[in-house]
């Protein structure tokens, strides 16, 4: 086995492009770790992207947020006016794990990674999270949830890697939150997930939002029909049942250890339901 | 007893006080040895290879390959190990056939589940042995398999064993099936009984095979040599049970086998068997070289004896003024692949906290697809009282009588003939009542979508061998060495009572246990016996050594030992001679020990009776989410009778730690078997035992009533706090939702589909 710790993202890109098929990259190393160890995946060649320091910070601008894609739960955890602005995206992200796991998991691996089931995959779908992809033809810009194809799959060619992730200001009179369910209280993967992000007007109602949806279909979800029956309203009950019903609709789970598809479809439109009433909570406090 | 020992009664000085525990430092700084934790020069990886079918039967085992590659030094399989006939003996906490456990350890003609093993490895490294079983050629016949109790019953069903025969039913069935064993207790006749009440519950209910999720896997290292001398270093609940088990499945000289304990991460009776230490002794044996298995958690889920689950029935009848006048419960319990449940101990105890005059418990031990059950804290206990727990409270509501009061009204004393037989000597349960009644936390007020539920637990408890030796150091420290592998701070306890008994500073003695070659045969650790009985002997042997002690005075003073009188700790003559000679210390006294006959030593082997029963209620508030069914433990308070708590921390420790596991057991933990009978979920996170942020602290309250037969009044403790949370948990849940559920685990689908309904 190969093991590679470039310093910056071309170099990056170039060892994984030669390395092919055979390549992996490696950020905290708790999804990808654990499946070598027991055999799921054996790659040849490992490219650790921890020592990029583009890949480990977090910028802010007038225009938005840079989160890296190999900064850890644990430090995102530590950059306040993300956790002001985006405390659904920074909430989901930290629900991964325990305290060790914190100190690792990023969340380019968690995306990257392919589960249906990652946390922060549909927090940072509601909130509209956009993925910086650098490969072999330069740099691209893709929406969270173009990167998932199947369990396991991604979007990305040969030789590519999310560099970070881009995320807007936030604008005032919005907000953003994640619910997921487990049986647990921690150390859990997610039954169902719900991420919620809105926008109201002066008198409360519902200008824009996403939904996003996890481990109720083969990839995360952007549940555009669940974010329609919200927008006009003032989340009033009519709406929130609207849009759990309109969740519900959405999903396409399977039967499986972590949960029936009866089980998960009805989780579903409760979380998005008080999830969303959560988010609307933040966004009229957010003037 | 010996009246020449005057115990301050009442006054103990180190016997009920918090110590730190001898073992801590080492355990808190990693430097204890674990089973893993063992090596010698030339240590070869052992590895076991194991059946990825339910039920197969097995054509050929090809090792030839294995055997080639380089640095594999053994294989063996089923044909290598003597063949062991059926033979019946009960030891621990259940009943033991050694041709099923010698199958079991390794498949003969078939393999009965996945996880089986079939084949092992010994090589030079992890990963060449590996190789080595990926090349060892297994050819399968696979069979129909059926992995539940109620399929497994049924006439068509696959047959695992074609030769077992149903006991305990007449007429003596003629043909095979999956149906081992069917006993009987109780006394009175039913019928009679529910003619008479005025309210009758009756309902089925159903238990999941839980594991007992110890940290530590199984780990051993065996080493033999040229001479056919063995020597065996593992993690288990008693060298002396292992050391037995390995002569009787390789057809080996008990004499020519040593055992010595390593520190042990958890039992909770899952450790009181053989898996792999018979087959690392079979391998170093073939190559002369030490081997080590380790298990990783797949293989301990996999292969290694969960708890039975059941699918039982229960009917329980009172009169209008809450009397119960009759009792029925018929038990069907899942054995796993080879016969052997404890369908005993779950007839005796599902009634057992109960004065019921008309009562019968029936158990019926099943075979399945799965791995071969092993004990767990009060084995067959928690899931005979589960139904009989909820039917209670279900009574109670009926009645509208508060819980508590109906079980008072009922309730087992000193005196009360039990519904399995023996009259119950002095004992605690109506005192865990009245402290549960009194307690602050059964008054306060629950909120909206919370319930209290309330449940009692017995258990037997048990005495049995043990053997300890005191040796006094010149310097007047203490050695206590006993033969009990200490998996809940049984040496800070035996230590205790130790210096209490010979009146010296607890730090002053240090506990260690012996391995088989240097203490006497003492039976394992379990049935919550090691502070009762492994306690007795720590105690007289103290006291053999306090009479070595007087007659070392009564040398030095010359002066008959009858006038030496021992007293906290010191020498001192009796009256008459009080003025002559000054009081010596056991410090003295061992200073001076050349010239008064040599190393000063007590010793005693004893096989301990009168073990008190053990009672325990308990008290639990929940908070259901109603539109997800998710379950909150939002308050939990334990009350058990210790007779005497010796250390009280550790009393406190084993009850929360058993209301734990029964919390996993009520709510989540469950084996999830696919289509082809694999196990989908071998490992902690989709096998889901209650993780820290899960419980609230759970309070205990301990409640002592004396034990008459043990110095210091000692009960067993630590099986007891696991039989009352199923079902006070699934009481709460009622109080809290409107609806009982009776199929556990109570896991939040389950019960969203109970409150949609
Ligand atoms: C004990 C434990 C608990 C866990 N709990 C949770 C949980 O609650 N919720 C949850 O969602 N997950 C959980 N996980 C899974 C895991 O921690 C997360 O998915 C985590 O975010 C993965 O990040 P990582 O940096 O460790 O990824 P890695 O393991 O380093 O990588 C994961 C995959 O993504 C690829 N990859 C990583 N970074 C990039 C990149 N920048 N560009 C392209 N490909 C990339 C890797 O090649 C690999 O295939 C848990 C894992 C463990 C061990």
């Amino acid at each position: 086995m190969n093991y590679q710790s470039p310093e910056t993202v071309d170099d990056a890109v170039a060892a994984l492009s030669a390395a092919g098929a055979a390549g992996r990259v490696l950020a905290g190393g708790t999804d990808l770790l654990v499946q070598m160890r027991s055999g799921r995946r054996s790659p040849e060649h490992i490219v650790d992207v921890k020592n990029i320091p583009e890949m480990r910070s977090v910028t802010m601008t007038a225009d938005g947020f840079r989160i890296g894609a190999a900064v850890a739960g644990a430090e995102l955890g530590e950059q306040a006016q993300v956790i002001a602005e985006w405390p659904g995206v920074v909430e989901a992200f930290e629900l991964i794990g325990s305290t060790q796991i914190q100190g690792r998991a990023t969340l380019g691996g968690n995306l990257c990674n392919g589960s249906p089931a990652a946390d922060s995959v549909p927090a940072m779908i509601a909130a509209g999270t956009i993925a910086v992809i650098a490969g072999p033809g330069g740099r691209r810009e893709v929406p969270v949830e173009e990167i998932m194809t199947a369990p396991g799959q991604t979007s990305l060619g040969d030789g590519e890697l999310v560099v970070e992730f881009m995320l807007p200001r936030r604008a005032p009179l919005s907000g953003d939150a994640y619910l997921r369910f487990i049986p647990r209280t921690e150390m859990d993967i997610a039954v169902v997930g719900a991420g919620v992000n809105l926008t109201v007007d002066s008198a409360g109602v519902c200008q824009s939002a996403r939904v996003g949806l996890g481990a109720v279909a083969p990839t995360p979800l952007l549940v555009a029909d669940a974010a329609a029956a919200l927008v006009g309203s003032t989340l009033d009950d009519d709406a929130l049942n609207k849009a759990a019903a309109a969740a519900s609709a959405a999903c396409n789970p399977i039967n499986d250890k972590r949960g029936t598809v009866e089980y998960r479809v009805k989780v579903a439109g409760v979380l998005t339901r008080r999830a969303a009433k959560i988010a609307y909570d933040r966004a009229r406090a957010h003037a | 007893m010996d009246t020449k020992v005057k115990q301050s009664q009442g006054k103990l000085k180190w016997v009920g006080t918090r110590q730190v525990r001898p073992d801590g430092v080492d355990k808190v700084t990693g430097r204890a040895r674990f089973g893993a934790d063992y090596s010698l020069p030339g240590m070869l990886v052992g590895k076991v290879l194991r059946s990825p079918h339910a039920h197969a039967r097995i054509i050929s085992i090809d090792k030839s390959k294995a055997e080639a590659l380089d640095g594999v030094k053994a294989v063996v399989s089923g044909e290598d190990f003597p063949d062991i006939a059926k033979e019946e003996a009960f030891i621990g906490e259940g009943p033991i056939n050694f041709r099923y456990m010698a199958h079991n350890m390794m498949a003969r003609d078939k393999a009965l589940y996945d996880g089986h093993a079939v084949a092992a490895v010994a090589a030079t490294s992890e990963e060449i042995a590996q190789k080595a079983l990926a090349l060892i050629d297994v050819q399968y016949e696979v069979l129909p398999h059926v992995i539940d109790v109620r399929d497994a019953m049924k006439p068509d069903a696959p047959i695992l064993h074609d030769d077992l025969f149903t006991e305990g039913v007449t007429p003596e069935p003629t043909r095979a099936s999956n149906i081992a064993k069917q006993v009987e207790f109780g006394r009175g006749d039913p019928d009679a009984g529910f003619a008479k009440a005025d309210v009758i519950v009756e309902r089925d209910y159903s238990t999941q095979p839980v594991h007992q999720a110890y940290i530590e896997p199984h780990a051993t290292l065996a080493s033999v040599d040229e001479e056919g001398k063995c020597q065996v270093w593992a993690s288990s609940q008693g060298h002396f049970m292992v050391r037995a088990y390995c002569a009787k499945l390789l057809g080996l000289d008990l004499a020519n086998i040593k055992v010595t304990p390593t520190e042990i991460g958890g039992g909770f009776g899952g450790k009181t068997l053989v898996y792999i230490e018979p087959v690392a002794l079979l391998l170093s044996r073939r190559c002369s070289r030490p081997v080590k298995i380790v298990m990783d958690r797949e293989e301990v889920f996999r292969s290694t004896g969960p708890a039975p689950g059941s699918h039982s029935t229960v009917k329980i009848g009172a009169t209008k003024d809450g009397k119960i006048v009759a009792g029925y419960a018929e038990m069907r319990l899942q054995a796993g692949a080879y016969p052997g449940s404890q369908i005993g101990p779950a007839g005796m105890t599902a009634f057992a906290p109960y004065e019921i005059e008309d009562v019968k418990a029936v158990g019926i031990d099943v075979v399945v697809n799965r791995p071969k059950v092993a004990a767990y804290r009060a084995p067959g206990a928690p899931l005979a009282e589960f139904p009989v727990e909820s039917a209670i409270d279900e009574l109670a509501d009926k009645l509208g009588m508060d819980p508590i009061e109906f079980r008072l009204k009922n309730a087992v004393k000193e005196g009360t003939q039990s519904c399995y037989g023996p009259v119950f000597q002095k004992i605690g349960f109506i005192e865990t009542l009245e402290a549960v009644k009194n307690h602050d936390h059964y008054q306060t007020k629950l909120g909206p979508n919370q319930g209290r539920g309330v449940a009692s637990g017995f258990w037997f408890n048990i005495g049995g061998e043990s053997t300890a030796t005191v040796n006094v150091n010149e310097d007047g420290s203490v050695v206590l060495i006993v033969g009990s592998p200490d998996i809940g701070g049984s040496r800070a306890s035996l230590a205790l009572m130790c210096a209490e008994t010979l009146g010296i500073d607890y730090k002053q003695v240090r506990p260690l246990i012996g391995d088989t070659d240097a203490i006497g045969y003492t039976f394992l650790t379990g049935g919550s016996r090691v502070t009762f009985a492994t306690g007795l002997a720590a105690i007289e042997a103290a006291k053999n050594c306090i009479d070595d002690l007087r007659k070392r005075a009564a040398i030095l003073w010359d002066i008959d030992v009858s006038n030496v009188e021992w007293r906290d700790g010191v020498a001192h003559p009796v009256d008459a001679y009080s003025d002559e000679h000054e009081p010596m210390t056991l410090k003295q006294l061992a200073a001076q020990s050349a010239k008064t006959g040599g190393p000063i030593t007590g010793h005693i082997a004893l096989n301990a009776e009168g073990a008190g029963p053990g009672f325990g209620s308990h008290v639990c508030d929940v908070e259901v989410d109603p539109e997800t069914g998710r379950v909150e433990i939002l308050r939990y308070t334990a009350v058990q009778d210790a007779g005497r708590a010796i250390h009280p921390s550790y009393v406190e420790g084993q009850i929360q730690g058993g209301v734990a596991q029964g919390i996993g057991w009520a709510l989540n933990e469950e084996y999830i078997y696919n289509a082809e009978g694999r196990l989908d979920n071998p490992g902690f996170l989709d096998y889901r035992v209650p993780v820290c942020s899960d419980l609230p602290m759970i309070d205990t309250v301990i409640v002592e009533v004396e034990n008459p037969n043990h110095p210091y009044g000692v009960r067993g403790v630590g099986e007891v706090p696991i039989v009352p949370p199923l079902a006070a948990v699934a009481n709460a849940i009622e109080a809290a939702t409107g609806k009982r559920l009776a199929d556990l685990p109570m896991s939040p689908p389950k019960v969203l589909a109970a409150i949609d309904e």
